[in-house]
């Protein structure tokens, strides 16, 4: 992460890593394995007190940043979730807040995600779809908009009050909010590698939700969902990007501490080297999720390959690194006891989600193309 | 010691002005970067390569007296006085125009920076104008015949006699020796201590009788490569460079400026122009290809543009930990590595992309024609500069504090330290 914050941004990083190494510290997080809920509502309202919510939402409407960068300042929360491996949907929460105050809609239920009080899904992933394909209708029927299709996976599917769906509008997206409790709404709970992950499908089934519902306007949601899904990025990119560095400095420790043959492993050059490389994945990591996270904050116009680089570059390397670091530990890395998996299987989960790294690299070979095509 | 380079000094011109007034003119006075003619270990006949030399000669000139030249140099040597950010906006608007790739590395890095930080007054406004007006090519006599990595093991030697001193020995691995003016040359003064104390650093040119230069062919054809055999090359004091047998404290600084290369505030290279041998892009290759829809290269052309970014943001990091002293000089290792790997793996990425066709080419198959060459030669990413491997024991050794490897030669006198078969 950054290297130049500034007192505020390192005390806000600061109070969230501690509070989080007291209230979700490993020993919870594997206690919590077999429940339907990866945290309790009293968990996620003190978070919200911290300002995890608030961020990205303007003054006026209850919210504010830190440093007045304020995806900056959300990515340290999420490096601090990466190091943390922290339970809580802090990507839903904030890419809907962020979508509901700046499309000036539903006041009301910013107000609670702000305060915690609700969680929101961030419905916008399908089945075997591609990065951003969407396929669920909805269609106007008088003073009413009709949505059928499915989303999957939706994180914290079944905590959340609202779910924020896009949808195809004739040639156009849409997005529009809907209560959780809206007849035709169901949620399956999915299975997922990470312990204080929890996923969902859901399925519209001609659910009727009024006009107003709409987020923006009807059939002009483009815009607005690929920014979404930068924020998505950043802070998945981020949090990765915490959980790397976590997994580094557990493995160089236990180098340094473990013997073999008499002397320490990181004093044979075969294992150094090994180290040197994952050191410059690391460095290299934290590079581009800043860099990213400051073109996003900026609507910098090369944003959107920025945030694909990023998740094509920390998607790859990043798994790399956290697999090497199994390796370097021998058979314990890959026991349950040794803590070094619930990074590994943060990790993991963020590889695949919004976009695998190849379907990242095709989308900026598309930019490049296009780039390079109009050169020319 | 070193130089103030720092983002925030007080310089008379913001940054955003400064680009501005750059872009106008490159853009009025510059032309189109050429690969073909920038310096590289490409295959061209002799003459060829003189006339680009000749050519850089005017561009660097033409720089010099445009204001652009030596940027973050301070203005007593010839330079402008600006700082590191200032470097960085004109290599920015550089991209995609000529530039004289001659005068930046080694002559800028790590040549004149070693200069800024350790020799005289005089050595530095003798020479570090020259070179910024385009007079001074200058190269680097660190390795030898008998091995580069352990460059405090050098055998070419230097001996007193008055106020001046006596080399003998050989350099090699020089690229561009033949046509270049002077050499920072790492030499042994003293036999009878460990081999690190017994180096000293000097300055010499490379036009004089008893400098005999050889090229040598490379696997691709190119012949800068050079070998030079010192042969009572007679060197005045005053060109010694830092303190008699204390030459390790220059190198170190100097290893640091190899290691930092593209990403010095004191080169001018137009941001994002690579820099390896087969110089066309992914995505030109595979046009030429007539692979430009296939997935799978779609898949390499992203893999390399997302190394390629990364490497960007990596080296300002870099760049930005070490002035603020966030990080120790030595994590430069961690770029020099990054760059490496990034370049071997983006020439195999382009030999993929050409295809069937980069067995058998002809020079009408365009971006396709130098991707066999550039993948003979893709490991130069990873040697040239210091290997990788010194690089992975810098940031393992000092970078991570692992223990250091065993060093049999460390408190031996230089002139008992076992030697190889070949020395
Ligand atoms: C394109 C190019 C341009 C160059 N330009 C110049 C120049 O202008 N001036 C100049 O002086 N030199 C120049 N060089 C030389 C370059 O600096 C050396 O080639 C490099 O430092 C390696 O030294 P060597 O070739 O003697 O290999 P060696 O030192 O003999 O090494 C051989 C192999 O052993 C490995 N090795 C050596 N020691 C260790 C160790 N302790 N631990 C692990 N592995 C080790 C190396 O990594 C390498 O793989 C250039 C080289 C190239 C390729």
């Amino acid at each position: 992460m950054l290297w130049e914050l500034n007192a505020d941004q390192e005390f806000f990083r600061d109070t969230t890593a501690k509070f989080l190494s007291e209230r979700v510290p490993v020993e919870a997080i594997r206690r919590r394995r077999h429940e339907t809920d990866a945290f309790d509502a009293e968990y996620w309202r003190r978070g919200a007190d911290l300002g995890w919510t608030s961020l990205l939402v303007g003054e006026e409407a209850g919210g504010g940043s830190i440093s007045g960068d304020p995806v900056v300042d959300l990515t340290l929360i999420a490096y601090e979730f990466g190091r943390a491996a922290a339970p809580g949907p802090l990507t839903s929460a904030n890419v809907v807040a962020a979508a509901l105050s700046g499309a000036g809609s539903h006041p009301e239920v910013v107000a609670d995600l702000l305060s915690g009080a609700t969680v929101a899904g961030w419905a916008h992933a399908e089945p075997r779809g591609g990065i951003g394909a969407v396929g669920l209708e909805i269609r106007a029927d008088g003073a009413e908009l009709v949505l059928d299709g499915v989303k999957r996976p939706v994180e914290a599917a079944g905590q959340a009050g609202w779910f924020l769906v896009s949808g195809r509008t004739g040639d156009g997206l849409t997005q529009v909010l809907v209560p959780a409790d809206a007849p035709g709404v169901s949620v399956a709970a999915l299975q997922t590698v990470d312990l204080t992950g929890r996923f969902g499908t859901v399925t519209f089934d001609g659910v009727r939700v009024p006009r107003d519902a709409v987020v923006g306007e009807i059939g002009g949601a483009a815009a607005q969902l690929e920014y979404q899904l930068q924020l998505a990025l950043v802070i998945q990119a981020a949090e990765t990007v915490g959980a790397m560095q976590r997994g580094f400095d557990m493995t160089v420790e236990w180098a340094a501490d473990r013997y073999s043959f008499g002397r320490p492993l990181a004093s044979y050059q075969a294992i150094k080297h090994r180290f040197a490389d994952l050191k410059s994945w690391l460095e290299a990591s934290h590079a581009i999720a800043d860099s990213a996270a400051a073109a996003v904050s900026a609507r910098a116009a090369g944003a959107g390959e920025l945030v694909s680089v990023a998740k094509a570059y920390i998607g790859e390397y990043g798994l790399e690194l956290l697999q090497d670091c199994v390796q370097l530990h021998g058979g314990i890395g890959l026991t349950f006891e040794h803590d070094l998996h619930l990074f590994l299987r943060r990790a993991t989960v963020d590889r695949a989600l919004h976009g695998t790294p190849a379907q990242h690299r095709a989308r900026i070979a598309q930019f490049v193309i296009d780039r390079e095509g109009s050169a020319a | 010691m070193s130089v103030d380079v720092s983002d925030v000094a007080a310089v008379a011109e913001d940054v955003e002005s400064f680009r501005t007034r750059a872009r106008e003119w490159i853009r009025g006075n510059l032309g189109p970067f050429r690969p073909e003619t920038a310096m590289g270990l490409r295959s061209v006949p002799a003459e060829e390569e003189l006339a680009a030399v000749a050519y850089d000669r005017q561009l660097q000139r033409k720089v010099y007296d445009a204001g652009f030249a030596g940027i973050a140099i301070p203005r007593e040597y010839g330079g402008q006085g600006l700082t590191a950010a200032h470097q960085r906006a004109f290599n920015e608007e550089l991209a995609g125009y000529e530039c004289a790739t001659r005068f930046q590395i080694p002559t800028m890095c790590p040549c004149a920076a070693v200069l800024l930080d350790f020799g005289t007054e005089e050595q530095k406004i003798r020479h570090i104008p020259a070179m910024l007006r385009g007079e001074e090519i200058w190269m680097q006599f660190l390795s030898e015949p008998s091995g580069g990595s352990d460059v405090a093991g050098a055998l070419t030697s230097a001996v007193r006699d008055g106020d001046e001193w006596v080399l003998n020995g050989s350099k090699v691995w020089t690229t561009g020796a033949w046509w270049s003016d002077w050499a920072l040359c790492l030499a042994r003064t003293n036999w009878d201590v460990p081999k690190h104390r017994g180096l000293s650093v000097f300055i010499l040119p490379i036009k004089q009788s008893g400098v005999d230069v050889h090229q040598i062919e490379m696997l691709n054809g190119a012949k800068d490569f050079c070998q030079e055999f010192l042969t009572d090359v007679r060197v005045p004091d005053t060109d010694r460079v830092g303190a008699v047998d204390d030459g390790w404290t220059v190198v170190t600084r100097w290893m640091f400026h190899e290691r930092t290369l593209f990403n010095s505030p004191y080169v001018t290279y137009p941001q994002g122009q690579v820099h390896t041998v087969a110089d066309a892009s992914p995505a030109d290759i595979a046009r030429d290809a007539g692979v430009l829809d296939d997935p799978r290269a779609r898949d390499l052309i992203g893999e390399a543009r997302t190394l390629d970014v990364v490497g960007d943001a990596l080296m300002q990091r870099i760049a930005g930990g070490m002035r603020a002293g966030r990080i120790s000089d030595q994590s430069a290792a961690i770029g020099r590595l990054y760059r490496g790997i990034a370049g071997t793996r983006t020439a195999t990425i382009k030999f993929d992309i050409a295809g069937p066709d980069a067995a058998a080419w002809s020079d009408d198959d365009g971006g396709i024609s130098q991707a066999g060459n550039g993948f003979l030669m893709r490991q130069t990413a990873c040697i040239g500069g210091g290997t990788t491997e010194m690089a992975r024991n810098v940031i393992s050794e000092r970078v991570l504090g692992f223990p250091r490897e065993q060093l049999p030669d460390r408190n031996v006198p230089f002139r008992e330290v076992p030697r190889g078969g070949s020395r």
